[in-house]
């Protein structure tokens, strides 16, 4: 796809992927046929019911697991193995319950080759980049906390700093609110919102809350049931920052019934 | 307060059932060739104390020169197997069958490989120790959740990193638990074959005071033995309490 300045803006391209578990009888498709074009710093929702496939995108956009058929491609480069520009965050907030708070955000920076070099000499600087994220996620004052002692929603904050203290240019989120409650989850669509607001990664959530795609995505893909295949496409133009507010609006609800009626169709048959 | 209230009740149960004991060999004038009371137990201990220390720091040492081998061997046999799953599931069934085989029947194997003595008493506190360590560091490693592994995996983490920054550090709780076990079973194996095969240690002890028919000596081994299990216990939990205190608190219990 040729942009304005001529040159190709295709972040992540997807296209007629398969994706397959398993051989011979315990094969299982899980992917099939979809394709998917992302811009650079584009904000990508996929939804679509529980099995069809969701997480298997972000694995195979990852490079953590391979495609059987059609080609993945990020910055024009085929995807063979891990990609190393990317963070990861999941349901559950797998941080490290031996460290703190702090010393969870920096595990990226110990372990993203770039950075790892320099640790022990940039040590100083790097906790500062950690404390800056915590303090935009709201946790400073909890750097020095262990998991244990950190709520559902603030293990999940620090879970989302340790995804992007790398500055990582693709952030691939799978469902990274759905254990937590309503609440907690629409406080922390606000911080996505503003995290992205501010370092401009391309990101790609996984999602089965319809009211959560919307409110943070740009666009939102619907799935089919498994096998997992592109249903629809759809922008969201809800101007930013997006607010709770915004999701009281007539036009929100809209996009949000769309969205609903897109999934139940498959379903109802 | 509450550290208080914790050591209260086992220390009144303990000492009730030590007076429960001599009451009751009092009471029904029980012979001291069937169940002496503790008090000429104690006073045994008191008589043949020199002998007794002896016989103790050799079943000490030999313990823990078999412990330490096993915390080596358990270690390093943990990780391999416990680096990849196809592994771990590969090679459980040839350790569960090898460590259900009774300890005591490879003595006289040792005997005939090393002859009488420490060595023998050694490996058999090393045989028994080795596994409970080996099948938990293994566990530890193996039950590192795939989403973690996916995260470190996309930052371009090499096996050799994941294992260093998340792996040793996530089974520690799991070594550190397993080593409470491990140290009362090296204790049983040195023991055990210093009954067979020694001519030093407190099992030879108790061996030679049973040949003589005192049994209150018997007895006093066995005070022995026991007192230094518990303190040997005692201090790996204390240090398991020390070094994996994330481990213990709040819902991310890991063991
Ligand atoms: N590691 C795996 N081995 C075998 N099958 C798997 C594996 N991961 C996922 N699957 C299967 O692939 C399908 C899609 O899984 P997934 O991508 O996790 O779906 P979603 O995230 O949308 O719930 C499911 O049917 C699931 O059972
Ligand atoms: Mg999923």
């Amino acid at each position: 796809m040729e942009d304005a300045q001529g040159g190709t803006s295709d972040f992540i391209s997807i296209r007629g992927i398969d994706v397959v578990y398993g051989e011979g009888e315990n094969e299982v498709l899980a992917v099939t046929e979809a394709s998917l074009t992302i811009r650079e710093g584009e904000f990508v929702a996929v939804v679509g019911p529980s099995g069809c496939g969701k997480s298997s995108l972000l694995k195979v956009v990852s490079g953590l697991h391979p495609v059987r058929k059609g080609s993945v491609k990020v910055r024009g480069e085929e995807v063979v193995r891990p990609v190393k520009i990317c963070g990861m965050a999941f349901q559950n907030a797998t941080l490290l319950p031996w460290r703190t708070a702090l010393d969870n955000v920096l595990l990226s920076l110990e372990i993203s080759e770039d950075y790892a070099r320099d640790f022990n000499r940039k040590r100083r600087e790097y906790r500062e980049m950690a404390m800056e994220l915590l303090s935009i996620v709201g946790l400073v004052d909890f750097a020095s906390k262990f998991p244990w002692e950190l709520s559902g929603g603030m293990q999940q904050r620090v879970s989302l700093s340790r995804a992007l203290i790398h500055q990582p240019r693709l952030l691939l989120l799978d469902e990274p609110f759905g254990a937590l409650d309503a609440f907690t989850r629409e406080d922390l669509w606000a911080v996505l919102q503003r995290l992205w607001l501010e370092l401009r990664p391309t990101v790609i959530l996984v999602t089965h809350d319809l009211r959560e795609a919307v409110y943070l995505a740009d666009t939102v893909y619907v799935f089919s049931p498994r096998p997992g295949r592109v249903l629809s496409r759809t922008e969201i133009d809800i101007p930013r920052p997006r607010n709770l507010e915004t999701t009281f609006e007539t036009d929100f609800h809209e996009r949000v019934n769309s969205l609903r009626a897109q999934i139940s169709r498959p379903a109802a048959v | 307060m509450k550290e208080r209230k914790n050591i209260v009740i086992p220390t009144t149960i303990t000492i009730g059932f030590f007076v429960l004991w001599e009451i009751a060999c009092r009471l029904l004038h029980i012979d001291v060739f069937i169940l002496p009371q503790p008090s000429t137990i104690v006073a045994s201990i008191w008589q043949h104390g020199s002998v007794i220390v002896d016989h103790s720091l050799q079943t000490f040492m030999t313990t823990m020169l078999g412990f330490v081998l096993a915390v080596v061997v358990g270690l390093l046999l943990g990780m391999l197997v416990g680096a990849s799953p196809a592994v771990y599931n590969g090679i459980y069934p040839i350790m569960v069958g090898l460590n259900s085989i009774p300890k005591v029947a490879i003595v006289p194997i040792l005997v005939i490989w090393f002859g009488i003595g420490t060595v023998p008493a050694v490996l058999t506190a090393f045989s028994i120790a080795f596994f409970p360590i080996m099948v938990n560091v293994a566990t530890g490693l193996v039950t590192m959740e795939p989403e973690l592994k996916d995260v470190l995996r996309s930052l371009g983490a090499t096996k050799s990193k994941i294992l260093w920054k998340v792996g040793i550090p996530r089974s520690m709780p799991f070594f550190f638990a397993s080593l409470k076990v491990a140290i009362g079973m090296a204790f049983i194996g040195s023991v055990v074959s210093e009954t067979i095969a020694s001519n030093s240690g407190i099992g030879f002890l108790m061996m030679t005071a049973s040949a003589r028919f005192d049994v209150p000596l018997v007895f006093a081994g066995l005070f022995v033995i026991a007192i230094m299990g518990v303190g040997m216990y005692e201090f790996f939990a204390v240090l398991e309490k020390r070094v994996t205190f994330w481990a213990q608190r709040g819902n991310e219990l890991v063991v």
